[in-house]
């Protein structure tokens, strides 16, 4: 839940990239980082494993301005991709106010995305949160690998498959180059603030 | 969320208890990663919006150990460095306090003031 300190007249709202492993999310924060720079006053967090992997988080925190007189702050975690780390995804999805959802395109990783979607709606339930209730946007990404001849999964296959019943917005993206990182981060946050707006005002 | 006279109170308890007792750093903090108050006595800079999220998942994943070999928390964490020690303690089911302190001031000392902060807190929360 977001954090509203009404002395400091600040909020902190948490954002988590979920999705399986080398799906691109610590490259969406990477890329996120180098965007804005200006505005992110330290340096992005990232715990790894020695071959590069996610072990625990990437963090990165960055301001958002003003909203009716509160700063507000975006603390965007990514998750460990990685089946064997469930018990980590589930520590890093406490408190989440709003999650963006990275989906691998490649023909191979239809069935790691389902089953990802999947445990993520088990975890958020381990914490009586209801995914179908939770600001979310999906994100295809890769989508520039089609240009390499790499078989992908069709936007209308990946709607079917994973937002056939959540319905929610969903972006095709390049993490690596930037295609659409911007947009989906945009979307998730205006999604977050929106659901908090009681909260807030 | 908390009221401004709670937060002012949990300021007045981390000033006068704590930062006056000789600690560097001070954070309240729930166990999402967020800070809630933060103190320190004005010599040296900590980032404490990085801090406070690594301390939450260490303290979440210290937790989950504690799970998995059958105890229900291990109620107290503590890093000594060689110039400055960590001290974890949870206050609350959401909240931590967590302690920075440096060589010249005890452990023991460090225990006994956090304790007696915990023990404030927990009163204006109930409060309300």
């Amino acid at each position: 839940m977001a954090l509203i300190n009404i002395k400091t007249r600040e909020v902190q709202i948490k954002i988590v990239y979920y999705g399986p492993g080398r799906g691109g999310k610590t490259t969406n924060l990477e890329y996120i980082n180098q965007t804005y720079q200006d505005r992110i006053k330290t340096e992005m967090v990232s715990l790894k494993t020695h071959d590069d992997r996610t072990l625990f988080f990437d963090f990165l925190p960055f301001d958002v301005g003003q909203i009716k007189g509160f700063d507000v702050t975006i603390q965007l975690y990514t998750v460990p991709g990685q089946v064997k780390y469930n018990a980590t995804r589930k520590l890093v999805l406490r408190g989440v106010d709003g999650i963006v959802f990275v989906a691998d395109v490649q023909k191979g990783q239809r069935k790691k995305n389902i089953e990802s979607l999947n445990q993520l709606y088990e975890n958020l339930e381990t914490y009586n949160l209801d995914l179908f209730e939770m600001p979310l946007v999906m994100q295809y990404n890769k989508i520039d690998l089609k240009q390499s001849n790499i078989p992908v999964l069709s936007s209308q296959t990946l709607q079917k498959d994973l937002n056939g019943l959540l319905r929610v917005p969903a972006f095709e993206a390049s993490a690596l180059s930037g295609g659409n990182v911007i947009l989906t981060l945009k979307k998730i946050i205006s999604t977050t603030l929106a659901s908090i707006q009681d909260q807030l005002f | 969320m908390f009221t401004q006279s709670q937060l002012d109170a949990i300021d007045n308890v981390i000033q006068n208890d704590l930062i006056a007792a000789g600690l560097d750093h001070v954070i309240f903090m729930d166990m999402g990663g967020n800070a809630i108050a933060k103190h320190d006595n004005g010599k040296s800079y900590l980032d404490s919006t990085a801090f406070a999220a690594l301390a939450a998942g260490n303290y979440a994943a210290v937790d989950a150990m504690a799970k998995l070999v059958g105890e229900s928390e291990f109620s107290l964490l503590f890093h000594k460095g060689k110039k400055l020690s960590i001290h974890f303690s949870k206050v609350t089911e959401d909240t931590l306090l967590i302690s920075m302190f440096n060589k010249d001031i005890s452990l023991g000392l460090v225990r006994l003031k956090v304790n007696e902060a915990i023990k404030e807190i927990n009163g204006i929360l109930a409060k309300g």
